[in-house]
């Protein structure tokens, strides 16, 4: 048996440990490039109180979660109960940014539809959702169009960054957040957080 | 109970399968034609199994019996008859079980036509035809039985996903597994030479045709699909370098280095243990390609719903049999060697490098399409790797193949004289250049790419005219028509399928560069204008289907004073599935296509229409359909039935001696 | 050989003006309807984009830019919210003059180099950009060592031996008498 023919053995083998890591693997999570650096600012309207805004830098000095929601986000009621317990013992600051909640919405038509038309109704949509299954929040925030979604990189509701202290965006969890996934990675990296800081 | 006979004839399929694939290897290793002779039943009883378990399934989805998975899954009552048929192969576990019945009917096919060939060779090719069998068979009946029921069965089905609702579908998957799993002859004919150790001309020659007619079938599913994403995708993109695209190209990449490497063993014998690699190599990458499509590994398109413990059964399975042949190959091909003898300049190197190009070809798109899942296992981040990517690398790879292409045909076999087959073919290479240029320039779009793909073109159609020119002035006395006759098929399969390649070519350099497009929101009586044509919208009626509600306009479409056609391209929501879909309208014509899809409905009466002009576009499946009817010609030739015959009375004499 | 050399060139050439001729027809339309959507009239339809140029630019750079909810689609081809929103986004930064560096800049410092399709040349890509080129000179050098070999090979047994080479150029130049231990057959 010669060395060379057993290249293409050698090469296959290769190819074939990739294929069984890649099983492991969810091919549609990608990874935030925004890991590390600083959270981009925003200000937008609140839910509360339409008529004042949050900017991003009145949670500077504490470490925090931006939970992105919205009332037809499906996946978000799966993790609602969770954000309500997290609050109900006060273990980290959540905010919400309620995502695109009125052209978010596949079942609704909005075609011509004026902004101060819709926002009113988002805020509408989004008050109720909270008087439904709890208010986790702080506050909640409106992107209407989800320019702020897309500045934080979010492709899927619901999203959680956890922000630090100085307004880094320090880890991203896509989709619900589960009781494990609260434990295991974002307590422990909030605790470090705060050990830090 | 029909699914219940479906079920139980699968299981008897693999036992056959499990025999078919132990007692003629068995047979072939002792020498007892008693065993070997069990081959070819076991194969048949095999086939019919599968098509009695094929029926069933197809019988549970036209009855609409809901109460089967499957059925319930992905069809409906309201579906059209023709789609329920083709709904069994419209996912996962009935495609595989499609891809199991081409197998078998590909190994009929060898039981059938090998007559010619040695017992003991026909022995092992269908033991592993029976190997590949048995590993599909338990996939099928471990982890995705098609026959599965549940309880209570459904009311109503959920049906077949829209996008499979047309005509392209009924016969693109057939055709593509088809040429697939056809390669897994020419791979069980490498496997048999390997165990038997003997390998030479006659056995590349009885390869030969096996691996030219899947090449055939697999070229004609490629050329169906991307004219079904042509019409069916509404923005007229034909391919799109996805995974599952890619996982059919790479085979056919090598299937096509295959049968041309084969034609260099066949003559000289030579590059044995080459060409048996290029065997092996187009059959893994089709079953690689099946882990692909079925295994989540990586995103695409066309995936079908995955699951992990499927990736993991295909994995083993791919590790198996791909592990077992490169082992063998390995232990082997090393004792194959020698062959005769050829000069540099050869049509025997021409052919060779051609190998070489469109094997680095295939390895590339492989790289490109596993490179993300590579980085993602390293933990080194997550890229894309898209058209983009792809077109950068493969135009410089196959520009030398299309040119070498032409100029093999040119040298003689064994030894040539490099400086005068040069001087033959320097006119026509020069030529092509300025066509090049002339004709970019001519249609006002000097691009390199334009230039290069015209100049390519132009190189192929001229160069294959005085191929033919010197093929038939080559045969002094006689007239014409005798000069003509004397020409064999498999020359003209040879010249038609390079002349396809240009054909094909002319049509992605002339849509590429010259496609235009317009959306527009049009009311009745509205007007747009795109390339010399006038569109007249004439409103939208309702079309509803059997199991869709359609909105349908009517398009006029006028040349100057010429009415050219009533193009009506429909907007579709599929009830089931509450899925929107849009039917494009095409006029095709042979030098330009023109293409209206229908969007959505912005206010009452006004309605989002986009527009294409897409020049040459039919020439890129008039180029695949020549290069299709070349493979069928190369196979017609005489020669394979003559030495057939002739091989037969020689291996019955050597068996009643 | 010299009527062909004639020959050959003007069938060439005769082909090419068949070919050039065939093409205009396909080439005029294109020309004419800039013409065409430049007359205003009264029943032509408007466009959707107010600028056609810009909506060309964004369908080119939306073909490369991948979305990220679909399975495996370009934001040009899918329909996706994301993928409006961003198809939009990219029209907004080209129509406020924007260049496609930055627009592209704008989405890989939010969505990473997943959303290009031409991954970027970087460290982690070098194999990927190199390695076709790669394969294709190990390609090209394995098979030119392969046969290279052959034909020494070749050379070796069925060749003739430089002894021999020499003698038989001494014969045709009349400089030797061909002698019985040169055997004439061979040269």
């Amino acid at each position: 048996m010669k060395a060379k023919f057993l290249v293409p053995l050698l090469l296959f083998f290769g190819l074939a440990g990739f294929l069984a890591f890649g099983l492991t693997l969810n091919p549609r999570e990608v990874p935030s490039p925004l890991i590390d650096k600083p959270a981009p600012n925003f200000k937008l309207a609140r839910i509360d109180d339409p008529a004042s805004t949050f900017a991003l830098e009145e949670m500077r000095g504490q470490v925090w979660l931006l939970n992105v929601w919205a009332s037809w986000c499906v996946a978000c009621r799966q993790e609602h109960p969770l954000l309500v317990r997290m609050a109900r013992q006060k273990l980290v600051p959540v905010v919400g940014l309620n995502y695109k909640e009125v052209r978010g919405d596949g079942a609704l038509n909005v075609r011509g539809m004026a902004l101060e038309a819709e926002t009113a109704l988002a805020v509408e949509r989004a008050r109720g959702w909270l008087s439904d299954h709890g208010d986790p929040y702080v506050l909640s925030v409106l992107d209407v169009d989800g320019r702020v979604g897309i500045d934080f990189g979010v492709y899927g509701v619901p999203e959680t960054f956890l922000i630090d202290a100085e307004g880094r965006i320090r880890y991203k969890h896509i989709g619900p957040i589960t009781p494990d996934s609260l434990q295991q990675v974002i307590m422990p990296k909030v605790e470090e957080l705060r050990r830090a800081g | 109970m029909i699914p219940e006979l479906g079920h139980f004839s699968l299981v008897l399929a693999l036992v056959l399968a499990l025999v078919q694939a132990v007692v003629p290897m068995v047979g072939a290793s002792r020498n007892r034609f008693a065993l070997m002779a069990v081959g070819r039943p076991a194969a048949q009883g095999q086939f019919f199994f599968i098509l009695v378990s094929y029926v069933c399934l197809t019988w549970a989805f036209i009855q609409s019996d809901f109460s089967v998975q499957l059925a319930a899954s992905n069809s409906h009552s309201a579906t059209p008859l023709m789609y329920k048929i083709t709904g069994v192969w419209g996912n996962h576990e009935g495609s595989l079980l499609l891809w199991a019945m081409s197998l078998s009917l590909w190994t009929v096919a060898v039981t059938v036509f090998s007559s010619h060939l040695p017992e003991a060779f026909v022995a092992r090719v269908l033991g592993v035809l029976g190997w590949v069998s048995v590993g599909f068979l338990s996939f099928l009946l471990v982890t995705s039985n098609p026959f599965d029921r549940i309880l209570p069965g459904a009311g109503e089905g959920r049906d077949l996903n829209p996008l499979l609702q047309d005509p392209g579908m009924i016969i693109h998957p057939p055709l593509l597994y088809m040429g697939y799993v056809g390669f897994s002859v020419a791979f069980a004919f490498a496997i048999a030479a390997l165990l038997s150790g003997r390998m030479d001309a006659a056995w590349a020659r009885w390869s030969r045709p096996w691996t030219t007619v899947a090449w055939v079938f697999l070229t004609a599913g490629i050329a169906v699909g991307s004219g079904w994403a042509y019409y069916e995708l509404g923005w007229g993109g034909w391919w799109f370098w996805d995974p599952v695209e890619n996982a059919s190209f790479m085979p056919w990449l090598l299937g096509t280095a295959l049968m041309h490497s084969l034609a260099v063993t066949e003559k000289r014998g030579a590059f044995r243990s080459w060409t048996v690699l290029l065997a092996i190599s187009a059959f893994s990458l089709s079953l690689l390609g099946t882990f692909i499509v079925r295994s989540g590994v990586i995103t695409s398109v066309h995936a079908f719903a995955t699951d992990p413990k499927r990736g993991l059964f295909i994995l083993a399975l791919l590790v198996i049999v791909i592990g077992v042949s490169l082992l063998l190959y390995a232990w082997r091909a090393p004792r194959l060697g020698g062959g005769g003898s050829f000069s540099f300049v050869s049509r025997e190197t021409a052919l060779l490098g051609n190998n070489v190009l469109l094997s680095v070809a295939s390895a590339s798109v492989l790289l490109g399409t596993t490179y993300p899942l590579f980085l993602d296992a390293l933990g080194m981040g997550k890229i894309s790797v898209g058209p983009p990517y792809f077109e950068a690398v493969f135009i410089p790879l196959m520009t030398p193949v299309v040119v070498l292409m032409m100029f093999g045909p040119f040298l003689r076999w064994k030894d040539d004289d490099l400086v005068a087959a040069v001087r033959k073919v320097a006119p026509t290479f020069i030529a092509s250049a300025v066509i090049g240029l002339g004709t970019a320039y001519a249609v006002d779009h000097v691009t390199w790419r334009t230039v290069l793909g015209l100049a390519l073109a132009a190189w192929v159609v001229l160069a294959s005219v005085q191929l033919l020119a010197v093929r038939i002035t080559d045969r002094a006395g006689a007239g014409l028509g005798a000069r003509l006759r004397s020409i064999t098929a498999s020359w003209w399969g040879m010249w038609l399928a390079h002349l396809g390649v240009g054909v094909f070519i002319i049509g992605v350099t002339l849509v590429g560069s010259l496609n235009t497009n317009l959306d527009v929101k049009m009311r009745d009586g509205q007007r747009a204008e795109l390339a010399g044509y006038s569109f007249t919208f004439r409103g939208v009626q309702d079309a509803d289907g059997p199991n869709y509600d359609a909105a349908r306009a009517t398009i006029d479409v006028r040349r100057g004073e010429l009415a050219i056609a009533t193009l009506t391209p429909e907007k579709r929501l599929y009830r089931a599935q509450g899925m929107p879909m849009t039917e494009a309208s095409i006029d095709i014509g042979p030098f330009r296509d023109v293409y209206v899809s229908l969007g959505e409905e912005i206010e009452d009466g006004t309605w989002i229409v986009s527009i294409y002009y897409k020049p040459f576009i039919s020439w890129i499946w008039l180029g695949c359909t020549l290069m299709a009817l070349g493979g069928v010609f190369a196979v017609a030739d005489r020669r394979y039935r003559r030495l057939a015959v002739r091989e037969t009375t020689l291996s019955t004499q050597q068996r009643t001696a | 050989m010299q009527v062909d050399v004639v020959v050959k060139p003007l069938r060439t050439i005769a082909l090419a003006m068949l070919l050039a001729a065939a093409l205009p027809t396909a080439a005029q339309p294109a020309a004419a309807s800039t013409a065409a959507q430049g007359a205003a009239s009264a029943d032509l339809a408007p466009t959707v984009a107010p600028d056609p140029q810009l909506e060309a630019d964004v369908q080119e750079l939306s073909h490369k830019l991948r979305c990220l909810v679909c399975q495996n689609q370009s934001i040009a081809e899918s329909n996706a919210p994301l993928a409006v929103d961003l198809r939009d986004q990219v029209r907004e930064q080209l129509a406020s003059g924007r260049s496609k560096e930055d627009v592209v800049d704008y989405l890989v410092a939010r969505y990473g180099d997943f959303v290009l399709y031409e991954p970027p040349l970087k460290g982690a890509t070098l194999l990927l950009w190199g390695g076709p080129a790669l394969l294709l000179f190990g390609g090209a050098g394995w098979l030119v060592l392969r046969l290279r070999r052959r034909s020494s090979e070749l050379d070796a047994t069925a060749g003739l031996s430089a002894t021999e080479r020499t003698r038989a150029r001494e014969l045709l130049a009349g400089r030797a008498q061909p002698s019985s231990e040169s055997p004439e057959s061979r040269s």
